[in-house]
């Protein structure tokens, strides 16, 4: 073709097709969402397009004879340190189209990952180590918040009685959650997984910002319900319905800008649930435009716990940017009983590429200083915090409770815990996988149960190994864990970073 | 039978008069006499049913956020953020309103006799049978409608405290995915959101004109030949996907 365009060959991957193991069988051309196999009827064989491969592998992972291997794409373009080949190919993308460059999942950029460059400690001869197969061990958190002080009353008997009344708390069996997920960016069949896993589990999900379907309120307990800018379901029975409400002021991923659910991702379903009309985009403005400063936050946050009469705890929800630390500490003022704090790296289903990669800052670094700005403040226990963005294993998660969260939000790992491969074309609503899309033909690909099953058998994973890594340390409750930095040690990182996180070097 | 409840509000705190308030709704209260009332917020907050109220004195914040059904009456001027995502019911502002009025309401009704501020009707929607009204019987400030993706606002201009403010501030609609702005005379082009323009009414926009005018002029005791006697525009989203173009997959 004499007018192709000039990336038509500059494809991220090639399909690799063992043509004696190769079967004909079309289980990939059925597979994939995209068209990039298909049957060629006048070869009467199957054939595949390169350039329409995204990397998700799912053809690769059902192919019966093993002959599909899918792999980065061999050409290479110059070496180049300045004009890596990701601007190379941005660069003719917009050129030919004039469009904002548009992306899925966290992002894949080489920002320092602290949790990589921090240690745990152990116990030797002294403060024995504790074996949790043996031995109790606390993983149970409450969110919510403290009170500065107890009063206690004597009963007629002698004994003592709580006088002071303590705020509504978010009971968890592990220190973690299934981080916002609207029901529209991922499908109704993972809704129903995370509702069911949660309530196993003992922890809560979280609805995101796309209403909660009526099959799903039987949940509540285990559920938190998300308000964000747009308000798409939200009304007196949803702010109802959950152990916990979350104003969603800003995301991970995102910082600065709204969410823009795409017409096609909405169907009948999400379009009942959400309360906006089938095939018409879901905007969530920027800021909420009822939030202006954080007096109003405080206005919204009330408003929240009148609704709710004052029975559940008010979390907001922020992006870790450069002055999180002051930010933080004005949202816990303005009266949330939880501080949710996400990181760069955190997931989205869409996101403008640029602001993906370039606006935000770590959840270590934000962690350490949101803790540490709180408590010398002397308002720690007003509000708990719950990190998230990027929590890849059982490790980060202790590190963050260590740097002082009280809980980590888990997304991606919960993806991918059902398939996900992480090939970050959410936005397109094609997800082979069954999980970012909303098409009935590939949303069957995620049974509820079995979803719900990974998901558990993830947490009881994790749960175990935190619990070795207490045993380990010689504590037998999450609780001595809570902002206890002398656990941590830093290898490799500069005075300031150390400073910043608050921990010592390695050896020190 | 309804149940009238009538309070003195004076120099109470809005947290224990909401309780008292959400307790008489428990004990079968249906009619509510709010009196001297000075800026407590969130009053009928996340009330749902056929209750009403009267609320003398000036109400604050938030006032009927969240409401699902009540009618409320408010005898004098009303501060920011009325019928703050509301879902049904009926508010009418004897006076004049501040910023925020309805954002993100999603069904109900809201009358005001005179001025609005900044942001008001921001991400109106509507869904099946849930259709929200915003009147303005004065001017509004910047940004009305913004985001609108449902329902109706109808601005009157004419019962105004400012003669020599434009109808509507700036960047009216701005974003708009759906719903309907009618404006009575004209909107200055300048004051409207790119891409969008006046348009001329149809027959079906003045049914429904009539009917929502007529409403309100009964609720707010005006004449509603006199509204309905000059000519209107209405101003729609040009694409319920105003953005659909914007992006290339990375």
């Amino acid at each position: 073709m004499l007018f192709q365009p000039i990336n038509r060959n500059y494809h991220d991957f090639s399909i690799v097709r063992d043509k004696d193991l190769c079967i004909n069988c079309k289980v990939c051309v059925r597979q994939c969402s995209y068209e990039a196999h298909f049957w060629d009827e006048t070869r009467q064989k199957v054939m595949h397009d390169n350039a329409k491969c995204v990397g998700c592998h799912r053809c690769e992972a059902l192919c019966p004879t093993s002959a599909l291997l899918i792999q980065k794409k061999r050409s290479d373009f110059k070496d180049n340190a300045l004009w890596r080949p990701e601007f190379i190919k941005y660069i003719y993308k917009q050129a030919d189209t004039g469009g904002v460059l548009l992306t899925g999942m966290g992002s894949p950029v080489n920002i320092p990952i602290y949790w990589d460059k921090l240690l745990l400690d152990a116990s030797q001869v002294t403060n024995p180590s504790i074996d949790p197969l043996r031995e109790p061990m606390e993983l149970k958190t409450f969110l919510g918040s403290k009170p500065d002080k107890l009063e206690f009353a004597k009963t007629k008997d002698g004994s003592p009685k709580l006088k002071t009344k303590l705020a509504p708390q978010i009971e968890l069996n592990y220190p973690l959650m299934f981080s916002a997920m609207s029901f529209g960016s991922i499908n109704f069949n993972l809704h129903v997984a995370m509702a069911r896993a949660a309530t196993e589990l003992g922890i809560c999900y979280n609805t995101g910002e796309g209403g909660l379907h009526k099959s799903l309120y039987e949940y509540g307990k285990n559920t938190i319900v998300q308000v964000a800018s747009g308000r798409f379901g939200v009304h007196r029975d949803f702010l109802n319905a959950g152990a916990g409400i979350e104003i969603k002021v800003g995301q991970g991923a995102k910082p600065g800008i709204g969410g823009h659910l795409p017409g096609e991702k909405i169907n009948a379903m999400v379009s009942e649930t959400r309360m906006v009309p089938l095939g018409s985009d879901a905007i969530s403005p920027a800021p909420h435009h009822d939030i202006y400063s954080i007096e109003d936050l405080h206005q919204l946050i009330y408003a929240l716990k009148e609704a709710s009469e004052y029975r559940v705890p008010v979390s907001v929800k922020i992006a870790a940017v450069h002055n999180v630390a002051a930010i933080a500490s004005g949202i816990v003022r303005a009266g949330a009983d939880i501080v949710a704090i996400d990181g760069i790296r955190g997931g989205t289903g869409a996101a403008p590429g640029m602001i993906r990669d370039n606006v935000g800052i770590p959840i270590e670094l934000a962690l350490a200083q949101v803790d540490q700005r709180l408590r010398d403040e002397g308002i720690r226990n007003r509000a708990s915090i719950v990190a998230a963005g990027g929590t890849r294993c059982s490790a980060d998660v202790v590190k963050a409770i260590a740097l002082g969260a009280d809980a980590c939000y888990i997304a991606t790992s919960v993806l991918l815990a059902v398939g996900c491969t992480l090939c970050a074309k959410c936005y397109t609503g094609k997800c082979p996988w069954g999980i970012a899309t909303n098409d009935a033909r590939l949303a069957k690909r995620q049974n509820p149960d079995v979803a719900a099953q990974k998901m558990v058998n993830l947490v009881h994973a994790w749960g175990h190994e935190i619990e070795e890594m207490l045993g380990g340390m010689g504590l037998n409750s999450i609780e001595s864990l809570r902002g206890n930095r002398d656990k941590l040690r830093a290898v490799g990182l500069s005075d300031t970073e150390m400073d910043i996180l608050g921990v010592k070097h390695a050896g020190r | 039978m309804a149940k009238t409840f009538t309070l003195d509000a004076s120099g109470m705190y809005y947290r224990q008069l909401n309780e008292q308030i959400r307790a008489a709704v428990a004990a079968g209260s249906t009619n509510f006499v709010l009196k001297n009332v000075n800026g407590q917020r969130y009053i009928a907050g996340a009330l749902e049913g056929d209750l009403t109220f009267e609320i003398q004195g000036v109400p604050g914040q938030d006032l009927c956020s969240f409401m699902r059904g009540p009618k409320v009456r408010v005898k004098a001027n009303a501060q920011d953020g009325i019928g703050n995502t509301m879902d049904d019911g009926t508010i009418i502002i004897e006076g004049l309103a501040g910023d925020v009025v309805g954002y993100a309401m999603r069904g109900g009704k809201i009358f005001i006799k005179g001025d609005v501020g900044y942001r008001v009707g921001i991400h109106m929607k509507a869904y099946m049978e849930k259709l929200p009204v915003i009147v303005i019987g004065g001017k509004a400030g910047d940004f009305l409608g913004e985001y609108m993706a449902g329902g109706i606002l109808l601005l009157l201009g004419m019962y105004s405290d400012k003669p020599t403010e434009p109808i509507a501030g700036r960047s009216l609609g701005t974003g708009m995915h759906g719903g309907v702005i009618y404006v009575r005379g004209e909107v200055p082009k300048e004051q409207i959101g790119p891409g969008l323009s006046t348009q001329p009414l149809d027959d079906s926009d003045k049914t429904v004109i009539e009917g929502i005018v007529k409403e309100y002029a009964k609720e707010l005791h005006l004449d509603a030949k006199e509204i309905l006697a000059a000519d209107f525009v209405k101003i729609k989203p040009f694409s319920h996907r105003p953005y659909g173009n914007l992006y290339v997959p990375a």
